[in-house]
C-alpha cells in the first residue's frame, strides 16, 4: 500500500515535471524568438550603411570631415560634382573605384595578380588632391597617407524617415523604410475600407435577416474560405485581377496598390464577417424585443440597438482584419509590383514590408548589412502586430465582459 | 421576426426597411459571389489539369508539363515534420498552462506572449527560421529547418486551441473527480482530456490545413525551385505545393505555358485545405452528437 502510494506520487511528480518542462521550454522559446529578432534587427544601427570591409578615403589635405549617406549617393550618381558643395575646396570631385581600376593604371603597373594594387591606390590618393576613393579595406598599406572618411552609424530616425530604399546600392546602401511603411499602411487602409462595409453588411444579413437555413449554409462555407492559402489568393489576383485593372484603368502595369488592396480585402472578408456575426448574435433577446415593442422597425432596431451593442465585437473584427492584412506576404508580393517608392496613387506599383522581406531575403548575404536591415523590417512588423494585439487585449476584450 | 414587428408603422419606416434589407441582401449576394467566384474559377480552370499522371509524375520541360508529385510529397513531409514537433509540445504546454499553472502574472504573461506570437506574420517566422535553423545551427535548407519553422508558427495556435478546449470542460468534472480521490493527473487524463479531445483534435487538423498552405516561412528554409527526386533524409531540400504555385506563376521558365500546371496546383492546395476543414467539422459534429446522447 505504502509502495503503491509512493509510486503513484512519483508518477504524478514525473508527469507534472514533464508538462512543466514543456511549458517552460515553449515560453522560453517564445521569448528567445523575440530577443533574437530584435538583437539581429538592432544590429543594423551599430554600423555605417556600408559593408564592413569597404571604405571611403580622401587625400590628407582635403578638409571635408564627414559625409552623409545621401551626399555619398549623390556624388556617385553625379549629382554633386564639386567639393565646395560639401564644404570643401572649389575643386571638382574625382572618383576612384576599384571596379574600373584599369582606367587608372596599366596592367604592368598592377602586376599579374594585382599585387601592386594597394601600393598604387596609396600613391594615387597621395597624388590626387581631389580624389574620393572607394575600395576594400584590405588594400590599405602600412604607410597609407590618405584620410578615411568616417561614416556615421545609421540613425533610427534616418532609418524610419528616409525615403529611399536601395539596400544593395554601392558604395552606400540607402536604408529608408518610409516608402515601405507607407506602402503597407496604404494597402491595408484601402483593404479595410473595402472589406468593412461589405463584411459588416453580410454579417448583419446573416445574423438578423437571413433565414436560419441560409445562415447554416453560409456561415461554415465562409469560415472555410478563411483557410484558403494566401498564395492561392495571390495567384487569383495575378491571373484575373491584375489584367482586369490594367484594362479598366488603362495603366501600363496592372500590378498596383489597388490590386493588393482588393486581394487583401477579399482575404480579410471571411475574418471580418465571422467575428462580427458572432458578436451581433450575442445581443440579448430582451434588448431586441424591447426595441420592437416600443414600435421601432426591425431595421431601426438593427442600427440603434444591435449594432451599437456589438460595437466592441465589430471593432475586434476590424482589428484582427487589419492585423491579418498588415502581415500578409505572398498575395501582396504577387500583385503589387514591388516598387519601393513612396506611394502617390493606388494605380501605381508599391511595396509593403512583408513583401520586401520575402523578395530580398534570398539575395541578402547572411549577417551582412542588408540582412540586418531586413531583420529590422521584421522588428517593425513585429511591433506593428504587437500594438494591434495589445489594443485587442486591453481595449476590445475587457468590454466584452 | 416579422411577426414581432408591430403593424401600423409609418410607410416611410417600412419603405426604409425594405430598401435597407434589399441592399443588404444584394451586398451579401455580391460578397458570396466574389468569394465563391474565386473557388469556382480555380476549380473550373484546374479540373482539366487534374489527371492521375499530374498527381503522380515529376515536372517536365522546365516545369511546363508533367506533374507535381515531388511537391505533394514535400508538403506531406513538412506537415508531418512540423506536427511531430509542434503537436506534442503544444498540447503538453496547453495542459500545463490550463491545468497546472496557477493564475497570476506568470500565466497572464505567457498567455499574452503566445497570443502575440499567434498574430506575428508568417514571413517573420521565415526570417527567424532562416537565421537560426538554416544559418546558425547549420541545418542548411532542409526539411528539418522548414519543419521547425512551420512548427513554431503552428505552436501558439495549438497551445491556444488546447487551452480553449480544456477551458470548455466544466469545472464540476474536475471537482467531482478530485473529490473521489483521483490525483491531478488521473483527473486530467481520465476525465478532462477525453471530453476536450475532439476539440484538440479538430485544432490539429485545422493546423495541418494551415501549415500545408504557408509559403513565406518555407521560402528560405526548405523550398526547392526544381528538384525532381524524393527526399532521402531530413537534411534534404524538397519542393512544396505553395512555393511551387508561387514560382510557376511568377518566375517560371515559361509562365504562359505553365498556367495549366499552376491552376492544377492551386486546386490541389485548395482541396487539401477544404478536406481538412470538412474533416474537422465532421469530427466536431460527430462528438457533439455523441456527447449529447
Amino acid at each position: 500500500m505504502q509502495v503503491n502510494r509512493f509510486l503513484k506520487n512519483l508518477k504524478e511528480k514525473i508527469i507534472e515535471g514533464i508538462l512543466t518542462l514543456s511549458g517552460t521550454i515553449t515560453s522560453i522559446a517564445v521569448i528567445l524568438i523575440i530577443i533574437f529578432l530584435f538583437k539581429e534587427g538592432i544590429g543594423v544601427f551599430n554600423q555605417a550603411p556600408m559593408e564592413k570591409e569597404l571604405i571611403l578615403a580622401v587625400n590628407k589635405d582635403n578638409h571635408v570631415k564627414e559625409l552623409t549617406p545621401r551626399q555619398i549617393k549623390d556624388i556617385f550618381d553625379g549629382k554633386i560634382a564639386m567639393w565646395s558643395e560639401l564644404g570643401g575646396s572649389k575643386d571638382s570631385i574625382k572618383l576612384f573605384r576599384t571596379e574600373d581600376v584599369s582606367t587608372y593604371f596599366t596592367e604592368e603597373e598592377l602586376g599579374a595578380n594585382f599585387e601592386h594594387l594597394p601600393q598604387k591606390i596609396n600613391e594615387y590618393i597621395a597624388r590626387e588632391k581631389n580624389v574620393l576613393a572607394f575600395f576594400n579595406k584590405k588594400y590599405i598599406t602600412k604607410g597609407f597617407s590618405g584620410r578615411i572618411i568616417p561614416l556615421k552609424k545609421i540613425g533610427v530616425m534616418d532609418f524610419l524617415l528616409d525615403n529611399e530604399w536601395f539596400p544593395t546600392a554601392q558604395p552606400v546602401a540607402q536604408l529608408g523604410v518610409l516608402p515601405l511603411i507607407l506602402g503597407t499602411l496604404w494597402v491595408t487602409l484601402l483593404a479595410i475600407l473595402l472589406a468593412l462595409p461589405l463584411g459588416l453588411a453580410t454579417a448583419i444579413y446573416m445574423a438578423e435577416i437571413a433565414s436560419p437555413k441560409i445562415r447554416s449554409i453560409l456561415k461554415p462555407t465562409i469560415e472555410l474560405l478563411a483557410g484558403i492559402p494566401s498564395v492561392v489568393y495571390g495567384f487569383f489576383g495575378l491571373v484575373v485581377l491584375v489584367p482586369f485593372i490594367q484594362r479598366v484603368f488603362n495603366v501600363p502595369v496592372g500590378e498596383t496598390g489597388l490590386a493588393g488592396s482588393i486581394v487583401l480585402a477579399i482575404m480579410a472578408l471571411p475574418t471580418i464577417i465571422t467575428i462580427s456575426e458572432d458578436s451581433l448574435r450575442t445581443a440579448p433577446r430582451q434588448l431586441k424585443e424591447a426595441s420592437l415593442a416600443l414600435g421601432a422597425s426591425h431595421w431601426q432596431t438593427i442600427w440603434r440597438v444591435i449594432v451599437p451593442y456589438s460595437s466592441s465585437g465589430i471593432t475586434a473584427a476590424i482589428i484582427l482584419g487589419v492585423g491579418r492584412a498588415i502581415g500578409e506576404t505572398m498575395a501582396v508580393l504577387m500583385v503589387t509590383g514591388n516598387a519601393a517608392v513612396i506611394p502617390h496613387s493606388y494605380l501605381a506599383p508599391l511595396r509593403t514590408i512583408p513583401a520586401t522581406i520575402a523578395a530580398e531575403l534570398g539575395e541578402a548575404s547572411y549577417g551582412g548589412l542588408h540582412f540586418k536591415a531586413l531583420f529590422a523590417l521584421g522588428c517593425i512588423l513585429f511591433i506593428m502586430t504587437f500594438i494591434i494585439n495589445l489594443i485587442f487585449e486591453f481595449i476590445v476584450k475587457p468590454k466584452k465582459h | 421576426m416579422s411577426a414581432l414587428t408591430p403593424k401600423g408603422n409609418s410607410t416611410r419606416k417600412r419603405i426604409l426597411q425594405i430598401v435597407g434589407f434589399g441592399a443588404f441582401r444584394a451586398i451579401t449576394g455580391f460578397v458570396v459571389a466574389v468569394l465563391f467566384g474565386i473557388l469556382f474559377f480555380i476549380f473550373h480552370e484546374g479540373l482539366p489539369a487534374m489527371t492521375w499522371k499530374f498527381i503522380t509524375s515529376n515536372p517536365e520541360n522546365g516545369m511546363t508539363e508533367g506533374g507535381i508529385f515531388p511537391a505533394i510529397v514535400g508538403t506531406g513531409c513538412l506537415v508531418l515534420g512540423s506536427m511531430l514537433f509542434a503537436f506534442p509540445i503544444g498540447v503538453m504546454s496547453g495542459i500545463w498552462l490550463n491545468e497546472y499553472l496557477k493564475d497570476g502574472y506568470l500565466k497572464r504573461f505567457i498567455n499574452m506572449m503566445t497570443n502575440n506570437l499567434a498574430g506575428v506574420p508568417s514571413v517573420v517566422f521565415g526570417l527567424f527560421g532562416m537565421a537560426l535553423f538554416v544559418n546558425q545551427l547549420k541545418f542548411g535548407d532542409s526539411i528539418l529547418a522548414g519543419s521547425l519553422t512551420l512548427g513554431l508558427l503552428a505552436l501558439p495556435v495549438i497551445i491556444r486551441t488546447t487551452e480553449e478546449a480544456l477551458k470548455s470542460v466544466d469545472d464540476s468534472y474536475r471537482i467531482a473527480s478530485l473529490a473521489l480521490g483521483a490525483s491531478q493527473w488521473q483527473t486530467v487524463s481520465k476525465v478532462v482530456l477525453p471530453v476536450a479531445f475532439p476539440n484538440i483534435f479538430t485544432g490539429l487538423i485545422l493546423s495541418i490545413g494551415r501549415v500545408s498552405g504557408e509559403t513565406a516561412p518555407i521560402l528560405f528554409t526548405v523550398a526547392a525551385y526544381f528538384l525532381p527526386k524524393l527526399p532521402h533524409s531530413i537534411f534534404d531540400q524538397v519542393m512544396a505545393l505553395p512555393y511551387h504555385l508561387y514560382v510557376i506563376s511568377t518566375s517560371g521558365t515559361d509562365i504562359e505555358k505553365s498556367r495549366v500546371i499552376a491552376y492544377g496546383t492551386a486546386l490541389v492546395l485548395i482541396c487539401i485545405v477544404l478536406a481538412s476543414n470538412i474533416l474537422a467539422g465532421f469530427i466536431r459534429r460527430y462528438y457533439t452528437k455523441k456527447n449529447k446522447t
